[in-house]
C-alpha cells in the first residue's frame, strides 16, 4: 500500500485547496514528479463542497476537539538523521470556528430519515485511513494511482439517479437513525431562538397542504445528494484570472458553468434586481427612461474611464459614494452603482470604485447578461479539476494521507523530506503547504482574520421572478457604519446544488464578531424562520428558513511568508481562502509561487493536440507512470472535446 | 526529461496540414468532375446525390451542385415510392441543417431548403419555425435565416401575433436588431388592420403609444444605436401621401396645359395615363414633361388646339382625369381672360407633411418632448436631433423655423461627415417653409434670397410663380425642374456658384434673368437659354465667362433674341 509510494518527488504539495491544485496541475504540466496530498478525507480543504450529510459530518469532525491526541509518533523521530531537524505539521485543521446549525424544517412522522446511515459511513473517523468510502466522495484509495482514479474523482461519481439512493435507504437501521437525532441536537442549538418548532407535534402538518411547497427536515436529509454545499461562497467573474486560466490550460474541459442570472440590490427593505446589462436596462419597468439614460452614460464612461480623467480627476480625494453624488444619479441608481455592480464598501476611494465597475462592466456579456459564472455542482469542483489536470500529466494523489514533518538538512537549511503518518520518508525538491497544515508554533506571529460564513436552506428565491432558476448575487450594504456589507449568493436547484424546491444560500462577510454575530440581522431581513403554525397566517412574502449553519472560516490571504517561523526556503505557504467574490488571489498566488520555484517555465500552458504527440518508443521513459500518462492525456483530450465548448459556445454575445 | 510530452514541431505540424489539406482538394476536385460528368450523361441517380453532399458539406456555397441535387430529387420523386421519398427527404432535411452549420449565411442552403419545403406534400413548419429559433439564437441578425422564417411563417399561416411575440423576445434579449423591429414593422399593419378611410398601415393609437415606448426605452438605452432611431422615424411616419392632381393651369397665349402631380408619373406608361376633356368632351393630346425629356416628373403639360382655346363661349372647362391614381380636376378659362388655374390651397399638411404622419399631435407633441429630454442628456446625438427636426417640422414648420435652423447648426457641427446631407435637407425644408408662406399670403412672388439654400426642390409646387429671387445662395444649379415654372417671368439668381442652367429652358414666358456673380464659365452654358422665347434681359456680370475673349460676340451669336446681355 503505501510503500508502493515512490519515494522521491521534484515537487510535494500538501493540500488540495485551489492555489495548492492549481500549483499541481502546473508543476506536472511541466514536467514536474508530484506528490500531492491531503489529511482529509475528500479534496478542496476549505474549498470544498459537500452533500447534506457531508456537509453534517463535515461539522462533526470540525466541533471535535482540536487536539486529538496523536497515537505513537514515536516511529518517524528515528527517521530524521543527525544532520538534521524537523518541523512538525499540525494534524488537525483548526480554521474553522463558531460552528452553529439550526434546524427549522419540520420532522414528517411517516418519513424515515432514511439516509442518515450514510451519514454514519461518511468518512467521519479521520484516523481509519484503511476503511473504504461508500459514499465515494473523494475515495481515492492511497494505493490507486493518479491517472486511472483521475477518471473517478467525485464530480463524476455523484449519483443522480433517484434508485442509487434508495438502495442505500433500504440498508437504514433504526438505531443509526436514532443515534442522528441524537447528533443534530447536540448541534442544533438549544431551544433559545427561532427553533419554537423544534418539539412541535408533527401531526399537525399533515392537515393544512398550503400553496407553498413544504420540505421537510427528513426530505432535506433524503436527498442530501442532490446538494452541494460551498464552504466559501465564490463566483467566477467572467473575464476573471480563474476563467483565463481554466480556458488557457484547458482545465475548463472538466467543469461546466451556469451563468448567475441576477443581480439584486437590497435597498429600503426591498429586494430588487439590477440593470446592469444592455439589455437589462432596456428592459427594466422600474427605471425611467432619463435614469436609463443617466446609467448607460455612466457606465459607458467607466468602460473606459481612465481615457476621460476630466470627468473624475477633481473628486481623488473624494469616496467613491460621494463621487457619485456628483453624477447626476438618482439615488436608486448610486445604490445600485456603489453596492451592485461595483460591489464596494461606501467608505471606497472614487479611483477603487471606478476601476471595480469598469472591472465589473468588462466581464458583462462574455457568456452573459452578468458578469458571472457558476460551476455546476459547486465551487469544490474548480480545485478538483485542476488536480485532475496534474493527474493526467502523471501527478499522484493521497488523500487521508497525513504528514507529520517536514525534515530540513541542518547545513543547507533546504526542506529535503517529509514523513507521513504510514512513517514512510518522501523526499523532493520544492514542497508547497497550504497555511492551516502549519503548526501553532510555525504560525506564531501570524494574525488571522476571520471570514462570516452562513449556509441556509430556504424554500423561495429572495426575489421571485417568472423562472424560479435564478442564480442570484446580492450585496446588503451594512447598516451602521464600520460594520461590513454581506455578500449573498442565491442558487437554485438547477446548479446541482440543492435539491428541487429548495434554494441554497451563502451569505459572506469579513468577520467582527462571530458568524451568526455578524450575519443573523441580514439573515432576518431577507427571510423568516419556518414554523409551520404561522404559515396560513403570515403573509408570505419573504422565503423561509428550513435550516441554517454558521461558521467562521480562517482568512489567511493576506499573511505574508516572513511572519511564519523557520520555513526553509524551498518550502512554499499556499494560503485558504479569502473573502473577496473572485478566485484572483489564488491564482495570482499559485502563479507567483509557481513563478518563484520555476521561473523558466510556462504556467500551465495550453495541452498539445492529442494529434500532435508523439509516440516514441524508443525513447526511454525513466518511468511507467508517466507513459501511461502520456496516453491518457490523448484519451482524455478527445473525449474532453464536447465539454471544451463550454465556456466558448457562449462567446457570441 | 521525465514526463515531457513530445510534441511535433511547428514546421512538422505545418507540413502536416499542408499533406492534409492537398489530399482534400484532390478528393474534392475528382469529386466536383464526376458529378459534372455525370450530369452531362444524364446520370442522375443517388450517386449524385452521394458526390454532391461530400461537397456541399464541405463547400455550401457551390451553386451549380445545389441545382445538380434538385434535378436528381426531381427525377427520384417520379420513380420511389412514397416512403422511399419521405426517408429521402428526411436525409435531405439534415443534410441541409448540417450545411447551414457549415455556413448559416449560405445563400443556396437556405433556397435549397425552401424549394424542398415547398414540394413537400405535408411539410412540418413547427420543426421548421424551431430551426430558425435556434439559428437566430445563434446570430440574431443573420438575415437569410430571417427571410427563410418568413417564408416558413407565411407557409405555415403563423398567426403574426405570434410571430410579434417572437420578435419581442429576441428584441429583448437585445435591442440592436434591425430584422426583428423591421419584422414588426410588417406584421403590426397585419395585426390591426386599419378601416378602409384611414391611410395605409397606420396603427392604432394604443398599439402605437405601446410601440413608442418601446422605441424610446431603446434610445434612451443606447441613443447610438440606429436600429431604434429607423423604427421610431417608421412608427412616426409611413403613409404615403394620397395620389392627386396638384394643379391645373391653362394658358391662352402658350395654348397650354399644364399638370402638376403629387408624385412623379410617367404618363403614357402602362397605367399612367391621364384623361383630358375639354368643355365635357374628350381631347386627345401630346403629353409631355417642362424639359422635354421622358422620364417620371411631377409636372406634365399638353398643346391644346385653338379651337378649344376661342373666345366664343364664355368659358372653357378642363377636365383632366388620373386613371391610376383614382383623382381628378377641373379649371376653368374663362373669356377675356390669359390664364386660368384650379389648385389645391396648399396646407403644410397636405404639401409636406406625409414624412411624418400621426394623426393626433398630441403623440408628436409628447414625442418631441421626449427627445427633448434626451437631447439635453445627449446634446451631441445626432440621431436624437434629426429626430427632433423632423418632429418640430410635422408639427408646425412655421412656428419651429427658428429652433430647427438652430438645431441644423448643431446638428451640422457633431455629424461633420453628412454635412452636405443636412444643407440639401436643410435648403428643402426652408423652401417648404417659404412656399407655405407665399400660399398664405395669396401672391405669385417668391424670395428665396440669402437663405443659404444648396438645392432647390418642391418646384413643381411653383407652377404659378412670376416673380422668383433666389440671390445669395449657395446653388450651383437651376436644375431641370426648374422647366417647370411656366409662368415665371422675371428669375434672380445672382451670387451664387451656379455653374449649369439646365433648367432656364422652355420657360414661356421669362423676360428677364439675372445670373450676376456666378461661376458661368463657357458661353455654351447659356445654350438652354435660347428656348426662352420671351427673354430680354440677361445680367451676365461677375462670371468667369465675361472674361473671356470675344464672349459677347459669342453670346450674341448664341442668344439672337436677347436684347441686351450685361457682361
Amino acid at each position: 500500500m503505501a510503500d508502493s509510494l515512490p519515494t522521491e518527488f521534484d515537487v510535494v504539495i500538501i493540500g488540495t485547496g485551489l492555489p495548492e491544485s492549481i500549483l499541481a496541475a502546473a508543476c506536472s504540466r511541466s514536467g514536474q514528479r508530484v506528490l500531492h496530498l491531503d489529511s482529509r478525507s475528500y479534496y478542496g480543504g476549505n474549498w470544498a463542497s459537500f452533500s447534506f450529510s457531508g456537509l453534517l459530518s463535515w461539522l462533526k469532525e470540525c466541533q471535535q476537539d482540536s487536539d486529538v491526541v496523536e497515537e505513537s509518533t514515536g516511529s518517524w523521530q528515528d527517521l530524521i538523521h543527525d544532520t538534521e531537524e524537523a518541523i512538525t505539521l499540525r494534524t488537525k485543521d483548526g480554521s474553522i470556528r463558531h460552528t452553529e446549525v439550526f434546524c427549522y424544517a419540520g420532522q414528517d412522522t411517516d418519513d424515515n430519515t432514511e439516509e442518515v446511515d450514510a451519514v454514519q459511513k461518511n468518512p467521519s473517523s479521520v484516523t481509519s485511513s484503511t476503511s473504504t468510502d461508500p459514499l465515494g466522495s473523494a475515495c481515492l484509495s492511497e494505493e490507486t494511482h493518479s491517472s486511472a482514479t483521475s477518471h473517478e474523482m467525485p464530480a463524476k461519481d455523484t449519483p443522480k439517479s433517484d434508485g442509487e439512493v434508495s438502495l442505500e435507504v433500504t440498508d437504514a437501521e433504526d438505531t443509526l437513525a436514532k443515534e442522528k437525532h441524537c447528533g443534530d441536537e447536540t448541534w442544533t442549538h438549544t431551544v433559545s431562538e427561532g427553533v419554537k418548532d423544534e418539539n412541535k407535534p408533527v401531526e399537525e402538518d399533515n392537515t393544512d397542504q398550503p400553496k407553498r411547497n413544504r420540505v421537510t427536515y427528513s426530505q432535506i436529509v433524503k436527498e442530501g445528494r442532490r446538494f452541494n454545499i460551498d464552504l466559501v461562497s465564490k463566483l467566477l467573474y467572467s473575464q476573471g484570472l480563474l476563467i483565463d486560466l481554466l480556458i488557457k490550460s484547458n482545465v475548463s474541459r472538466y467543469a461546466e458553468f451556469k451563468n448567475v442570472t441576477r443581480i439584486l440590490a437590497f435597498r429600503e427593505g426591498k429586494v430588487e434586481q439590477v440593470p446592469c446589462s444592455r439589455a437589462d436596462v432596456f428592459n427594466s419597468k422600474e427605471l425611467t427612461m432619463v435614469e436609463k439614460r443617466i446609467l448607460m452614460k455612466f457606465l459607458t464612461f467607466c468602460l473606459d474611464y481612465e481615457q476621460h480623467p476630466d470627468q473624475y480627476q477633481a473628486f481623488v480625494q473624494c469616496s467613491f459614494s460621494e463621487y457619485l453624488q456628483t453624477k447626476k444619479l438618482t439615488p436608486n441608481l448610486q445604490h445600485f452603482v456603489l453596492h451592485s455592480i461595483a460591489m464596494t464598501e461606501s467608505s471606497c476611494s472614487t479611483i477603487d470604485g471606478l476601476k471595480a465597475t469598469k472591472n465589473f462592466l468588462r466581464c458583462l456579456g462574455r457568456f452573459g447578461n452578468t458578469p458571472f459564472l457558476f460551476p455546476l455542482y459547486g465551487q469544490g469542483e474548480i480545485p478538483q479539476c485542476f488536480c485532475r489536470m496534474c493527474a493526467v500529466f502523471g501527478g499522484i494523489y493521497c488523500l487521508r494521507h497525513k504528514v507529520q514533518c517536514l525534515v530540513v538538512d541542518k547545513e543547507s537549511g533546504r526542506c529535503k523530506a517529509i514523513i507521513d503518518h504510514l512513517g514512510q520518508r518522501i523526499s523532493a525538491k520544492y514542497f508547497i503547504v497550504e497555511d492551516s497544515y502549519l503548526s501553532e508554533e510555525t504560525c506564531s506571529n501570524v494574525q488571522y482574520k476571520q471570514i462570516s460564513r452562513a449556509v441556509l436552506i430556504t424554500d423561495q428565491s429572495i426575489l421571485k421572478a417568472d423562472s424560479d432558476q435564478q442564480i442570484s448575487i446580492l450585496v446588503v450594504p451594512p447598516v451602521e457604519s464600520g460594520t461590513c456589507a454581506v455578500r449573498v449568493t442565491e442558487l437554485c436547484s438547477s446548479t446541482m446544488t440543492c435539491m428541487k424546491d429548495t434554494y441554497l444560500v451563502h451569505l459572506t462577510c469579513s468577520s467582527s464578531k462571530t458568524a451568526r454575530e455578524d450575519l443573523e440581522s441580514v439573515v432576518k431581513k431577507l427571510f423568516t424562520p419556518y414554523t409551520e403554525t404561522e404559515i396560513d397566517k403570515e403573509e408570505l412574502t419573504k422565503p423561509r428558513l428550513l435550516w441554517a449553519l454558521y461558521f467562521n472560516m480562517r482568512d489567511s490571504s493576506e499573511i505574508s511568508r516572513s511572519s511564519y517561523n523557520g520555513l526553509p526556503s524551498n518550502v512554499y505557504v499556499c494560503s485558504g481562502p479569502d473573502c473577496g467574490l473572485g478566485s484572483e488571489h489564488a491564482v495570482k498566488q499559485a502563479e507567483t509561487l509557481f513563478q518563484e520555484i520555476f521561473p523558466n517555465e510556462e504556467f500551465c500552458p495550453p495541452p498539445p493536440n492529442p494529434e500532435d504527440i508523439i509516440f516514441d518508443g524508443d525513447d526511454k521513459q525513466p518511468e511507467a507512470p508517466g507513459t501511461n500518462n502520456i496516453i491518457m492525456a490523448k484519451v482524455d483530450s478527445s473525449e474532453g472535446r464536447r465539454n471544451l465548448e463550454s465556456p466558448g459556445k457562449h462567446l457570441q454575445n | 526529461m521525465h514526463g515531457r510530452l513530445k510534441v511535433k514541431t511547428s514546421e512538422e505540424q505545418a507540413e502536416a496540414k499542408r499533406l492534409e489539406r492537398e489530399q482534400k482538394l484532390k478528393l474534392y476536385q475528382s469529386a466536383t468532375q464526376t458529378v459534372f460528368q455525370k450530369r452531362q450523361a444524364g446520370e442522375l441517380d443517388e450517386s449524385v446525390l452521394e458526390l454532391t453532399s461530400q461537397i456541399l458539406g464541405a463547400n455550401p456555397d457551390f451553386a451549380t451542385l445545389w441545382n445538380c441535387r434538385r434535378e436528381v430529387l426531381q427525377r427520384l420523386e417520379a420513380q420511389k415510392s412514397p416512403e422511399e421519398l419521405a426517408a429521402l427527404v428526411k436525409t435531405e432535411l439534415g443534410f441541409l441543417e448540417s450545411c447551414l452549420r457549415v455556413n448559416p449565411k449560405s445563400y443556396g442552403t437556405w433556397h435549397h431548403r425552401c424549394w424542398l419545403l415547398g414540394r413537400l406534400p405535408e411539410p412540418n413548419w413547427a420543426r421548421e419555425l424551431e430551426l430558425c429559433a435556434r439559428f437566430l439564437e445563434v446570430d440574431e441578425r443573420n438575415f437569410h435565416c430571417w427571410d427563410y422564417r418568413r417564408f416558413v411563417a407565411t407557409q405555415a399561416a403563423v398567426p403574426p401575433a405570434e410571430e410579434l411575440a417572437f420578435t419581442d423576445s429576441l428584441i429583448t434579449r437585445n435591442f440592436s436588431n434591425y430584422s426583428s423591429w423591421h419584422y414588426r414593422s410588417c406584421l403590426l399593419p397585419q395585426l390591426h388592420p386599419q378601416p378602409d378611410t384611414g391611410p395605409q398601415g397606420r396603427l392604432p393609437e394604443d398599439v402605437l403609444l405601446k410601440e413608442l415606448e418601446l422605441v424610446q426605452n431603446a434610445f434612451f438605452t443606447d441613443p447610438n444605436d440606429q436600429s431604434a432611431w429607423f423604427y421610431h422615424r417608421w412608427l412616426l411616419g409611413r403613409a404615403d401621401p394620397q395620389d392627386a392632381l396638384r394643379c391645373l393651369h391653362v394658358s391662352r397665349d402658350e395654348a397650354c396645359l399644364t399638370v402638376s402631380f403629387s408624385r412623379p408619373v410617367l404618363v403614357g406608361s402602362g397605367t399612367e395615363t391621364l384623361l383630358l376633356m375639354v368643355d365635357e368632351s374628350p381631347l386627345a393630346v401630346e403629353w409631355r414633361t417642362p424639359d422635354g425629356r421622358t422620364r417620371p416628373s411631377h409636372v406634365w403639360l399638353c398643346d391644346l388646339p385653338a379651337a378649344s382655346l376661342n373666345d366664343q363661349l364664355p368659358q372653357h372647362t378642363f377636365h383632366v382625369i388620373w386613371t391610376a391614381g383614382e383623382a381628378q380636376k377641373e379649371c376653368v378659362l374663362l373669356k377675356g381672360r390669359q390664364e386660368g388655374w384650379c389648385r389645391d390651397s396648399a396646407t403644410d399638411a397636405q404639401l409636406f407633411r406625409c414624412e411624418l404622419s400621426v394623426e393626433k399631435s398630441t403623440v408628436l407633441q409628447s414625442e418631441l418632448e421626449s427627445c427633448k429630454e434626451l437631447q439635453e442628456l445627449e446634446p451631441e446625438n445626432k440621431w436624437c436631433l434629426l429626430t427632433i427636426i423632423l418632429l418640430m417640422r410635422a408639427l408646425d414648420p412655421l412656428l419651429y423655423e427658428k429652433e430647427t435652423l438652430q438645431y441644423f447648426q448643431t446638428l451640422k457641427a457633431v455629424d461633420p461627415m453628412r454635412a452636405a446631407y443636412l444643407d440639401d435637407l436643410r435648403s428643402k425644408f426652408l423652401l417648404e417653409n417659404s412656399v407655405l408662406k407665399m400660399e398664405y399670403a395669396e401672391v405669385r412672388v417668391l424670395h428665396l434670397g440669402h437663405k443659404d439654400l444648396t438645392v432647390l426642390c418642391h418646384l413643381e409646387q411653383l407652377l404659378l410663380v412670376t416673380h422668383l429671387d433666389l440671390s445669395h445662395n449657395r446653388l450651383r444649379a437651376l436644375p431641370p425642374a426648374l422647366a417647370a415654372l411656366r409662368c415665371l417671368e422675371v428669375l434672380q439668381a445672382n451670387d451664387n456658384a451656379i455653374e449649369s442652367l439646365d433648367g432656364v429652358t422652355s420657360l414661356p414666358r421669362l423676360q428677364e434673368l439675372s445670373l450676376c456673380n456666378n461661376r458661368l464659365r463657357q458661353p455654351a452654358v447659356l445654350q438652354p437659354l435660347a428656348a426662352c422665347p420671351r427673354l430680354v434681359l440677361l445680367h451676365l456680370q461677375g462670371n468667369p465667362l465675361c472674361h473671356a475673349v470675344g464672349a459677347s460676340e459669342h453670346l450674341a451669336e448664341l442668344l439672337p433674341a436677347v436684347n441686351s446681355i450685361l457682361t
